[in-house]
């Protein structure tokens, strides 16, 4: 078996200071919905600014590097404890080379673990056995800003006039961008999971984010609603950063997940215009990235 | 863009209106979440007594916030090692968590501005108008670009805190915010919440 702790302190490198091309695509055509001059304009020009000087520099792109969350695939035959120790490893190491921030803090004592190590969650990572040759990592960096206006909701929802369907789950994910304002660092990604209980709804609100952002729902009506989302989240006006303007949400991805007759959760994770997250493929003893 | 030299005036600060763009030069304070729960209790409504290096601490930060600002900030900062202190990536954090504290830390160090995102409330905003105050709005998640008008870091304390929840001393240069809210008692964040709640109940009573 490989080390891959190398490879993998790439993929950390790449996710904290290298945006994606489609979140970069997004957020230039939200620049130019916006008025020249506008504090939306303005704030949309240095987030762009921003995504090449981070590229250019090999820095941060936002200073809150998040919970490193990560998604192992693997092929038969690979130690899951040796991966998860060889992803602590790189992880450590990113943080020593200031590509991520020391973000691990003990809940009780309020310590600072210093290298993004703790416990059995942080990072955190899942597993999944595939079929094939190439091993796949995905990792996904999320603040805590945006974290923090993520929202769960229980269906029916009586001051909302949200009952347990797709129209309910259109009202509560409106209220939901409504509460946040530009607190999640507006324009946000949606990600939203119809179902589950309230672990597994909030898990799979997070891994819909790892689609394309240009890659349409399979199914034709979660499609539409997407598309129904971001157009009228951006209605609401609130803007980049709150400024006002006409980019409040970049995209909405939705999921489903059976449910509980008595339940009907939405779950609602936003993810900041900084959607950081990449892959690695490992095959034939080197490394892709995208 | 008005150029803004720290410390400011109350004179400048009056004068400031909510959605204008200025650039700040001086000396600033990063504080955020442990800070101001550390000030509230120890130094201002004095719930816990002082500890260890707690009131070195209080009469070194008390000149710098004078006439100053509070930044929210937790940096991603190089040189830990060595103690040549570097900001790598600097950005704002979301301001409202210190709603609770910060019209009284604005009061009890004569603070002119707190700089963060996602705007404060009512209570930071009477404040404001009491001081007199500003909140300046960075934008959030520039990090890179936001930390190349950081020129220097002067010193840090309360290291303990963690490097994202410590005070860093820090001179900067042309550090690019926007006012939205003032001394008047203009918010724009108020103002896009009331709109914003209007078009929602529009949509809410779509089909």
């Amino acid at each position: 078996m490989f080390d891959l702790t190398e490879p993998i302190l790439e993929l950390v490198r790449l996710a904290a200071t290298d945006l994606p091309p489609d979140v970069e695509k997004a957020l230039q055509q939200a620049l130019k919905r916006e008025i020249p001059g506008s504090a939306a304009h303005g704030a949309l020009e240095t987030i762009l600014k921003n995504v090449e000087l981070a590229r250019k520099n090999s820095t941060p792109i936002c200073q809150d590097t998040g919970t490193p969350i990560f998604y192992v695939h693997h092929p038969p035959g690979w130690s899951t404890r040796a991966l998860r120790q060889q992803i602590e490893k790189a992880v450590a190491e990113a943080t020593q080379r200031s590509y991520l921030r020391p973000n691990s803090v003990d809940s009780l004592s309020g310590k600072n673990s210093g290298n993004n190590l703790g416990g059995n969650y942080f990072p955190t990572v899942h597993f999944e056995e595939i079929d094939g040759e190439a091993l796949i990592i995905d990792v996904m960096l999320k603040g805590g800003g945006c974290e923090n206006v993520g929202a769960q909701y229980s269906l029916p929802h009586n001051a909302l006039g949200a009952g347990r369907d797709l129209e309910g789950v259109r009202k509560v994910t409106l209220d939901a961008v409504h509460q946040a304002q530009g607190k999640g660092c507006s324009p946000g990604i949606l990600g939203v999971a119809i179902g589950g209980d309230r672990g597994s709804g909030y898990l799979a609100s997070k891994e819909v984010l790892f689609r394309d952002m240009e890659e349409p729902n399979a199914d034709p009506e979660l499609a539409e609603m997407e598309e129904r989302l971001t157009e009228e989240a951006n209605q609401l006006g609130i803007g980049p950063m709150g400024f006002g303007g006409s980019s409040t949400v970049l995209g909405t991805k939705i999921t489903h997940l059976n449910r509980l007759p008595a339940s009907y959760f939405v779950s609602i994770s936003y993810m900041c215009w900084a959607y950081r997250r990449r892959r690695m493929t490992w095959q034939d003893g080197k490394a892709e990235y995208r | 863009m008005r150029t803004i030299n720290i410390p400011i005036s109350d004179e400048t600060i009056r004068s400031l209106d909510v959605g204008e763009p200025v650039a700040l030069t001086g000396v600033m304070l990063t504080g955020r979440d442990a800070v101001h729960k550390w000030m509230v209790e120890t130094f201002i409504k004095k719930t816990r007594p002082p500890q260890g290096d707690d009131l070195e601490v209080y009469n070194a930060i008390k000149p710098i916030l004078n006439g100053s600002i509070i930044y929210h900030c937790g940096p991603v900062v190089a040189g830990l090692d060595t103690k040549q202190y570097r900001f790598v990536a600097a950005g704002p954090t979301t301001s409202i968590r210190e709603e609770p504290y910060q019209g009284d830390v604005m009061h009890h160090f004569n603070l002119k501005g707190v700089i963060g995102k996602g705007g404060m409330g009512a209570k930071t905003l009477k404040a404001c108008q009491e001081t007199p105050g500003v909140y300046l709005h960075a934008i959030g998640g520039a990090a890179s670009w936001i930390a190349q008008s950081v020129k220097r870091v002067l010193g840090v304390y309360k290291l303990e805190f963690g490097v994202p929840e410590a005070m860093w001393v820090i001179e900067v240069e042309n550090f690019p915010v926007v006012v939205t809210m003032n001394a008047r008692g203009e918010s724009q964040h108020a103002v896009i919440e009331q709109q914003s709640r209007v078009i929602l109940e529009r949509l809410l009573a779509n089909k």
